[in-house]
């Protein structure tokens, strides 16, 4: 099962003769689609930014000052920055096993790679606890040789890999098959080896599909909430993410603060969504590749 | 039912695919509408079905003036070149289709559809879908589904063009038959002369949106009114100013009146005929046809020199006067 | 799984062995899914047997659970029927529409892929909480749920039909014209037709999705027990209630019966789908 990754900037197919269909219909159809997209996206999120500047701008650089704020930021950043280059590194691995090479549990594999899409984030990080956590399977084992897992960074990086697993090797896999092994032999005739076939040839002919793959991974792990908040404890500034300060913001009646802090996240959001929309346009313009 | 249509302009953005064309297709005819891509002959035929709505003219089908009327009510049958199948229903339901929606009792949709289905022979198909069949069988399909609602008039798309040349003939024999049969007014679009030429009774030339001629089949053949014309619908050698069918060429061994003398290249046997390649002094390359038969006899040889006379040519308005030597029996104004 | 566009699978490198018998890379990537994914699953499966299965049943028949469950399958399934719909529509408007301004509602449609759900969950609270200018409040309420399942799943159903309605035969719809049928009808009977298959893919995506949902849910639900709590977060309070037992034992419930209706949906869908499969001799 395949998740239908988002397709922002898909080229938008050519128009044909619209006379085929009543010009009635066709403006009901759009009024009704435009309506329930500003009543359920573009309506809040226009009124997230209103309420947050509602009373000015120093409630919110104060907000942006807190150092709770500060380290929820910086923890964050670093978690994205750790857990956005292994998932890379492994898709690509993954996505060359499944598609390249032929192996017993290949198509096990598979599946499993789905199954961050199927879990709910706080079985996710139910399960991370229960193999990691200091009763743990492996989390005894570990904490007797001074490794804290859980309710410490290294704990929230792994539910971070969890949930953002599936993203690169998704992306990759279907350009690698289009791509074929052709350019590989053709490269191997001339003369290179397989290193730096891979390197000069492979790689970069699944380029946008990795790209495409490392935005998707890293808009999901700067928005993880469940997973880690389970995985994490909580502690204010020492494992709290920005998700997670937002909730904390909000709970303790702060509302600037959780709106600051969610407006910074949604720049984050809007940013990746401009990247996947200019990615899009160009993997069409090129022919995906 | 006569079809007539009056002054159609139709252009898509800058690109002018109809010029001010006027046509009436007399009723119960098979009419090839024939041209190479770009001619303007698909867009003819998808105006004059409904599917395309034209910019200037009008559209008239029997006495009726259709030129607004959508492609439902206007009483055609239509076939598209890669048949269009519906690909989720079965190929019975497919040809259903139109009576279904018509809500026909159901004794005679089974009635029509069993019929339809052994006329063109793929009743033992009809629980398949589409992706199941070959190309010519969808065809097939397709040509069911459109005459199953008994149109006043058929519309066919390049029908044989997606399918292989041995397919292809087959089927151009079968609606040959069937229009015999059915007698519907039936147009078609092909850029196959030969097509054109083995099934229709009357054949509409077409080039960059306008109709260069329409006769029948031995009409454009020997009386072109253009190069183009000429040129489209069978081979020619242009010779200075005349232009002369490669199997009007008579070639002898022997210089005589008339002949002018040419070099041999290539000698090709194709079984039915044999190509001779020919190159005169000044270098002017052409090919003459000629029969298995004759070509024994004169016992041609590359790098031979023969004699080429034009038992026929062609000039057209505004071309050069005549040059020297290629000369026959008859010059300019034979037909 | 994708298929390949007719090509022969060709195995083989990148980088290895030839024959495409190379094991590293598969190794490599096994292993990792292990440590990060299998044992943990594993040891969800197994701490929620650990403790007896008497423990198990009385946690998965807690009356709170179920409660818990039945609202979580209840909503996620409304919410699905109600993107079938929206998301369809929204499809047919990019892809058979043309207006000033679509090239951004296009890129929108992603905005609940790239925010954070718990964002998605504050910015509803703002417009549909006690704090709306329009007075309608939803939190603390079941509809105030299905709205985070609906922002949340919102993208699914409509990038799993756009690509397919943009590659339908047009000249189905023409050849359906051709034989009198209306527009209403066309759509009806060929062009639906045509799009379920995507459309139940999207939909299962979105409904396996808004299953487990979390983040967007937490803060507007006011979790309630019996009345606003979803299993996810019910499965959270006996986490932080030091039941690991429990929230294991509700969690396999969970997974089974994801995994029971995502069957179901792809069985139904392989069904409506039957008349892609290839020519046969």
């Amino acid at each position: 099962m395949n998740l239908a990754t988002t397709r922002a900037g898909q080229a938008l197919p050519e128009r044909r003769e619209v006379a085929a269909h009543p010009h009635a219909a066709r403006l009901t159809l759009r009024a009704i689609g435009l309506g329930y997209l500003s009543v359920l996206l573009a309506l809040p999120v226009l009124m997230v930014f209103l309420r947050t500047f509602e009373h000015g701008l120093e409630p919110v650089l104060a907000a942006l000052q807190r150092p709770a704020f500060g380290s929820a930021f910086w923890l964050t950043l670093q978690i994205t920055l750790i857990a956005v280059p292994v998932n890379t590194v492994f898709g690509i691995i993954a996505a060359l096993a499944i598609v390249r090479r032929r192996f017993p549990g290949r198509s096990l594999l598979n599946a499993v790679i789905d199954l961050p899409f199927v879990l709910s984030p706080v079985i996710i990080g139910l399960s991370l606890v229960l193999v990691y956590g200091q009763t743990g399977w492996l989390g005894g084992a570990l904490g007797d040789l001074g490794i804290q897992i859980i309710f410490a960074p290294p704990g929230m990086i792994l539910a971070t890999l969890f949930v953002s697993l599936p993203f690169v090797v998704r992306e990759v896999i279907p350009v690698l098959r289009e791509v074929g092994t052709d350019q590989e032999q053709a490269a191997y005739t001339l003369g290179a080896s397989r290193w730096r076939t891979f390197w000069r040839v492979t790689l970069p002919s699944v380029r946008w599909g990795v790209i495409y793959g490392v935005i998707l991974t890293t808009a999901r792990s700067l928005g993880e909430f469940g997973a880690v908040a389970i995985v994490s404890g909580k502690i204010s500034g020492r494992t709290e993410t920005l998700t997670t300060h937002v909730e904390e913001r909000f709970l303790a009646f702060d509302l600037v603060g959780a709106y600051t802090a969610s407006i910074v996240l949604a720049l984050m959001a809007l940013a990746v969504l401009f990247s996947m929309t200019v990615i899009q346009a160009g993997r069409h313009d090129k022919g995906n590749h | 039912m006569i079809i007539s249509v009056r002054r159609l302009t139709k252009q898509f953005g800058s690109f002018r695919a109809l010029d001010d064309v006027s046509l009436t297709v007399a009723d119960g005819s098979l009419t090839a509408l024939l041209g190479p891509s770009g001619s303007g002959k698909t867009t003819l035929l998808r105006i004059i079905a409904g599917l395309d709505l034209p910019d200037r003219g009008s559209v008239h089908i029997g006495d009726r003036d259709v030129t607004r009327v959508p492609p439902q009510d206007r009483g055609i049958g239509f076939v598209f070149q890669h048949y269009a199948p519906f690909k989720h229903m079965t190929v019975w339901d497919n040809v259903a289709f139109g009576l279904t929606i018509r809500k026909r009792p159901r004794p005679e949709v089974q009635r029509v559809v069993r019929e339809l289905l052994q006329l063109v022979q793929i009743a033992h198909l009809a629980d398949r879908y589409p992706s199941q069949l070959s190309g010519g069988q969808r065809q097939r399909m397709a040509l069911a589904r459109a005459l199953a609602i008994e149109p006043e008039v058929l519309l066919l798309d390049e029908p044989f063009g997606a399918l292989d040349a041995r397919v292809r003939k087959e089927l151009r024999t079968w609606l040959r038959r069937l229009h015999d049969e059915a007698h519907v007014t039936t147009v078609f679009v092909t850029h196959d002369q030969e097509e054109a030429m083995d099934v229709a009774d009357h054949i509409v030339v077409m080039d960059a949106g306008r109709i260069e001629q329409e006769g029948s089949a031995r009409e454009l053949y020997e009386e072109p009114a253009s190069e183009f014309v000429m040129s489209f619908i069978g081979p020619v050698n242009r010779l200075d100013d005349r232009y002369v069918r490669p199997h009007d060429l008579d070639l002898a061994v022997d210089p005589r009146d008339g002949a002018r003398p040419a070099l041999v290249e290539r000698v090709v046997y194709l079984g039915f005929e044999v190509r001779v390649e020919l190159r005169r002094e000044d270098g002017l390359r052409f090919w003459a046809q000629i029969s298995p038969l004759e070509a024994e006899r004169l016992e041609l040889v590359r790098g031979q020199t023969v004699f080429v006379r034009a038992a026929r040519g062609r000039s057209f308005a505004g071309a050069l006067p005549v040059g020297a030597g290629m000369r026959g029996p008859e010059t300019t104004g034979r037909a | 799984m994708t298929s390949t566009t007719g090509a022969v699978p060709r195995h083989g490198p990148a980088f290895g062995r030839y024959d495409g018998q190379g094991l590293l890379g598969p190794g490599l990537a096994a292993g990792y899914l292990a440590l990060l994914v299998l044992i943990p699953i594993a040891a969800i499966l197994w701490r929620s047997v650990s403790d007896g299965l008497d423990a198990f049943m009385m946690a998965v028949t807690s009356e709170q659970a179920l409660a818990a469950i039945r609202l979580t399958l209840s909503l996620s399934f409304v919410v699905m029927v109600i993107n079938l719909v929206m998301g369809t529509v929204l499809a047919w408007v990019l892809v058979r529409d043309d207006f000033p301004g679509k090239a951004l509602v296009n890129a929108v449609i992603d905005l609940p892929f790239a925010l954070p759900t718990v964002v998605a969950g504050l910015t509803l609270l703002t417009l549909y909480g006690p704090q709306s200018p329009f007075g309608l409040n939803l939190a603390y309420s079941q509809a105030g749920i299905a709205l985070a399942m609906l922002f949340i799943t919102l993208p699914f159903v409509v990038r799993a039909v756009q690509p397919v309605l943009a590659e339908i035969d047009r000249e189905m719809e023409e050849a359906a014209a051709s034989l009198g049928a209306s527009g209403p009808t066309i759509v009806r009977r060929i062009v639906l037709p045509n799009l379920a298959p995507a459309m139940l893919t999207g939909a299962a995506l979105g409904f396996a999705r808004s299953i487990g949902e979390f983040g967007s849910v937490v803060l507007i639900a006011g979790n309630l027990p019996y009345r606003t709590e979803l299993a996810s977060v019910y499965i959270f309070g006996r986490v932080e209630a030091n039941q690991p037992g429990a929230a294991a034992a509700v969690s396999v419930l969970l997974l089974l019966t994801s995994l029971l209706l995502l069957t179901a949906f792809d069985i139904v869908r392989r069904r409506i789908s039957r008349h892609d499969e290839p020519v046969s001799a």
